[in-house]
Formats: structure tokens, C-alpha cells, sequence
């Protein structure tokens, strides 16, 4: 199971990757496999205020449906049009062409992202789906 | 892997969706050992059975099988059974995991009064399913059986790998295909000769997902879904399984006569969904915004390329000139009443 070092996790199986002040959101190679085939995911349109921590869309696979949860603060900038026709990359490329929205996040003193503070290092969420049983 | 009625299944190996269409074009293989094994022996077996459960069994000839139901003496259904006649005096009695207790111990009251021994011998088997169009081909080149020779809903004993084993065709994917009921310390074996004879056609590993979404498609009914002990075989559109015509009396049959002849309170129908989001167990369902009813399955449907869903409505809905709608948290989504099944191969 993959987890890139460079990404910040959340504890709801999301992981964020900022550039600047815009954050891309997607769901990490352990959700997908727990998910199992994603077949619909419905995110928020751009322009969608969001907060860290709330619901903003939902992820659909065969078996069960399941909230999306914002993992940041701002605007929604913009969403992956391809998972509308092929939701399948979620399962085949969480990371990359499976990822899900951009949030632009609002600027701290110093002009950069204002990222929540409990956002995990890559370390802390392999250890988190250990502790879950993860296979 | 998943927690199902006391046991780890595999949910899925690797994609559902390619495990589900690898059962339809080629061959997939499940793990069943979870199902309840449950033997009824003696000279008056086929008479307890027939007292015991809504079906005629005295008269299966052996080497055959039966689709049937146990219900309460309230006509509600305790189990849906497919019952095998292994010998003269001889049947297996196969019951969902989650009733196999339940099962086992009316079978044993309902048996007293007769010439015959209930066992349960859930430990004593291992159940491998191999289904798909490749099933028979791939199965062939590892028994000696005359398989082209077996019909549908019949069983021989023989070989399998070399391994003694129950072979019926029989299943719940809609597709033609197996069941092989062999020795709990011959699955592993069993299960990897096949894996490694129906690879080169195509055979997968297929878990509990895709068995539930191939049923779905075939329009097989789930206990626990589309039956329970508040329903009776009519309202599930399983009432030929009621052999109200058998001699004697049985478990459920005047209370079963009665709503036989009453009518059903409710109906199950399919639906196809007008939307990529799935309609799921216990979704409403609404004609012209009145809730009429409840989606009892649902699932998306890699044949049919939409989700589909099986839905209880409640007896006198005319759903054909109304605008159906199942609540998905919330949103009205369109649906299309559909005839069941969704999918039956061509033969």
C-alpha cells in the first residue's frame, strides 16, 4: 500500500497536496481498496465555500456510499471532470489522475497556506492504517 | 475481507466489477464454505421434508435438486433451502449461514414424527462454487464425471482433482456453473487445482460483492432482503415453491393458504436507475412523491450499465401510468420499473 511522503493525510483516508495556496484532495490507496470499485463521486462545484472537517460531496463505490469531508478551509477553485466518466481512477490512480478537488485556502501572515493543524505527515497516517488493520 | 454470520469472507479479491464480469464471459470461483450443510437421513426422510419445508420432496428422484422454502407455521419464511436428494434415504439440506441454527432446529422438531435423523454437517464440508460459461470446461479436465450429461439442478458424487467431493449444478450467479462439496481438508487443494486449471480461461477468485451483484442481475432473492420472517414466498413472486397440491399437512400451510388466497400485501418489482447513484436497501420508494414502498437491493450493474435495485411496493400501487422515484439521502431520483430479472443467459 503506497503512501507518498511528499502528501499530508487526514484521519477520514483523504490526502491534501498544496502548491501555493491551492490544495488538491483526493482519497488515499487505502480507502480506495476499502471501497472497493468507485462507481459515482459527486464533489462540490467550484466556488463552494468549504471548511476542514465538513462534508462536501460523496464517494459511491459497489458496495456502500460515503461522505467526502473538506480536509481544509477556502474555496472549492476546482473539480476532476474525468472521474464523471470514469470514476474508476480513484481505485486506479488515487494519487494521481484520481484526485478529486482544489481548494483555494485562505493566506496566513506570512502568505502562505493556512493548512489546518492536525493535517498528518505521511508517517503518522501509515501508522493510523495500522492501527486499523490495514492489510 | 468482511465479517458475515460468525465468518471472514473475502468481499472481494481484487475488482468486484471485473470479478462480476469475469463470472458472466468466463468463470469465477467462490468460497462458500460459510453455507449451512445440514443432512436429513432415513426411510421416512423425504416425508419429514415434506412436512418441514413448502415443497414436494418425497418425490425428488436422487441426483436431483429443489429450490425451496422453510417457513413458520405463520407462513413467514425462515429460510430459502436448496435441498439436494443424495440417495434414496439420503438429503442435503443447504441453508443460509446466518439461519443454519434456526434451520436445524426446526428441521430436527419437525423431523420427530418421522422415520429419520437430522445432522448438521456444516463442518464437515467445504462448498466451492465455480460459475460462468467456461465453468464446465474448466471442471471437466479435473473429474471424472460425465458433466455435459448433468443437468441443471442436478448432483452426482465423484472425483474432483482427485479429491472425493458433491458435485452439483447448481448456483446463484444466473450463469451455468458448479458447486462442489467436498472435505474441509481438501478445499485448499480443490480450490487451487481449480484456480490453476481455469486460469488460461479466464477463471478469477470472486467474492461475496460480485456473488451478490450477479444474483442481483439474475433476480434471485437474498434472505434477509427480499425475504424475511414477515414475508411469504407470494409477496417475494415465489409462491410456485407453496406445493399446496402435496399430501399431508405441512409447516405454514393453512396460514400460507390463507394469504395465498387473500393476495399479497406487497409486490416485489425491479427498477432501473436514471442516475450513477445506487438506490440501497431500505431507500424509499415514491409514485407521484408518495411513499409506496422500500428498495430492498440495489447495486450498480456492470450488464445493464446502470444501477438496478429490487424494491417492495406496497399491493395496489399501479406504478405503470405514475412517475417512480427512489429518495437517495434526500434526492428524488428517476426510476424505471423493469421486469425481473435484469440479466438471464442465453441458452
Amino acid at each position: 500500500m503506497s503512501i507518498p511522503a511528499e502528501l499530508r493525510f487526514t484521519p477520514e483516508h483523504e490526502w491534501v497536496s498544496v502548491e501555493g495556496t491551492l490544495a488538491s484532495v483526493g482519497i488515499t490507496e487505502y480507502a480506495a481498496a476499502q471501497l472497493g470499485d468507485v462507481v459515482y463521486v459527486s464533489l462540490p462545484p467550484p466556488g463552494t465555500a468549504v471548511t476542514a472537517g465538513e462534508p462536501c460531496g460523496e464517494v459511491e463505490s459497489v458496495k456502500s456510499v460515503s461522505d467526502l469531508y473538506s480536509p481544509v478551509d477556502g474555496e472549492v477553485a476546482e473539480v476532476n471532470a474525468e472521474l464523471e466518466d470514469d470514476p474508476s481512477l480513484v481505485n486506479a490512480e488515487p494519487y494521481a489522475a484520481g484526485w478529486m478537488f482544489r481548494v483555494r485556502v485562505a493566506q496566513d501572515g506570512n502568505g502562505n497556506a493556512a493548512l489546518p493543524p492536525d493535517l498528518l505527515s505521511a508517517a503518522q497516517y501509515e501508522e493510523l492504517t495500522k492501527s486499523a488493520g490495514a492489510s | 475481507m468482511t465479517s458475515f454470520a460468525g465468518w471472514q469472507m473475502p468481499l472481494r479479491y481484487g475488482s468486484e466489477t471485473a470479478e462480476h464480469q469475469a463470472v458472466r464471459h468466463a468463470a469465477g470461483l467462490f468460497d462458500l464454505s460459510h453455507m449451512g450443510e445440514i443432512l436429513v437421513r432415513g426411510p421416512g426422510a423425504g416425508e419429514a421434508l415434506d412436512y418441514a419445508l413448502t415443497g414436494l420432496l418425497s418425490t425428488l428422484r436422487p441426483g436431483r435438486a429443489r429450490y425451496t422454502m422453510i417457513c413458520a407455521p405463520d407462513g413467514g419464511v425462515l429460510d430459502d433451502l436448496v435441498v439436494y436428494r443424495q440417495g434414496e434415504e439420503d438429503f442435503l439440506v443447504i441453508a443460509n449461514a446466518s439461519n443454519t441454527a434456526v434451520v436445524l432446529a426446526e428441521l430436527v422438531s419437525r423431523s420427530a414424527g418421522f422415520d429419520a435423523v437430522v445432522l448438521d454437517a456444516t463442518d464437515d464440508y467445504a462448498l466451492i462454487a465455480i460459475q460462468g460459461p467456461a465453468a464446465a470446461g474448466i471442471l471437466a479436465g479435473l473429474t471424472s464425471l460425465d458433466l455435459e450429461a448433468m443437468k441443471y439442478y442436478a448432483g452426482a458424487f465423484g472425483e474432483v482433482a482427485g479429491r472425493p467431493a458433491w458435485v452439483a449444478r447448481t448456483g446463484y450467479t444466473g450463469e451455468d456453473g458448479f458447486e462442489v462439496f467436498c472435505r474441509p481438508s481438501d478445499a485448499v487443494w480443490v480450490w487451487e487445482a481449480l484456480v490453476a486449471a481455469g486460469a488460461p480461461a479466464g477463471l478469477v477468485p470472486a467474492g461475496l460483492a460480485a456473488r451478490d451483484t450477479l444474483r442481483l442481475e439474475a433476480g434471485m432473492p437474498l434472505y434477509g432482503n427480499e425475504l424475511g420472517p414477515d414475508m411469504t414466498p407470494f409477496e417475494a413472486g415465489l409462491g410456485r415453491v407453496v406445493k399446496f397440491d402435496k399430501p399431508g399437512d405441512f409447516v405454514g400451510r393453512s396460514a400460507l393458504a390463507e394469504r395465498a388466497s387473500a393476495g399479497p400485501r406487497r409486490e416485489l418489482v425491479g427498477l432501473t436507475l436514471q442516475s450513477r447513484r445506487v438506490a440501497r436497501h431500505g431507500y424509499p420508494v415514491m409514485a407521484d412523491g408518495q411513499e409506496v414502498g422500500a428498495v430492498t437491493s440495489g447495486a450498480p450493474s456492470p450488464t445493464v450499465g446502470r444501477p438496478i435495485a429490487m424494491a417492495y411496493l406496497a399491493a395496489g400501487t399501479d406504478p405503470s401510468d405514475a412517475v417512480l422515484t427512489v429518495g437517495i439521502r434526500g434526492e428524488a431520483v428517476p426510476v424505471e420499473l423493469t421486469d425481473l430479472p435484469f440479466y438471464s443467459r442465453s441458452r
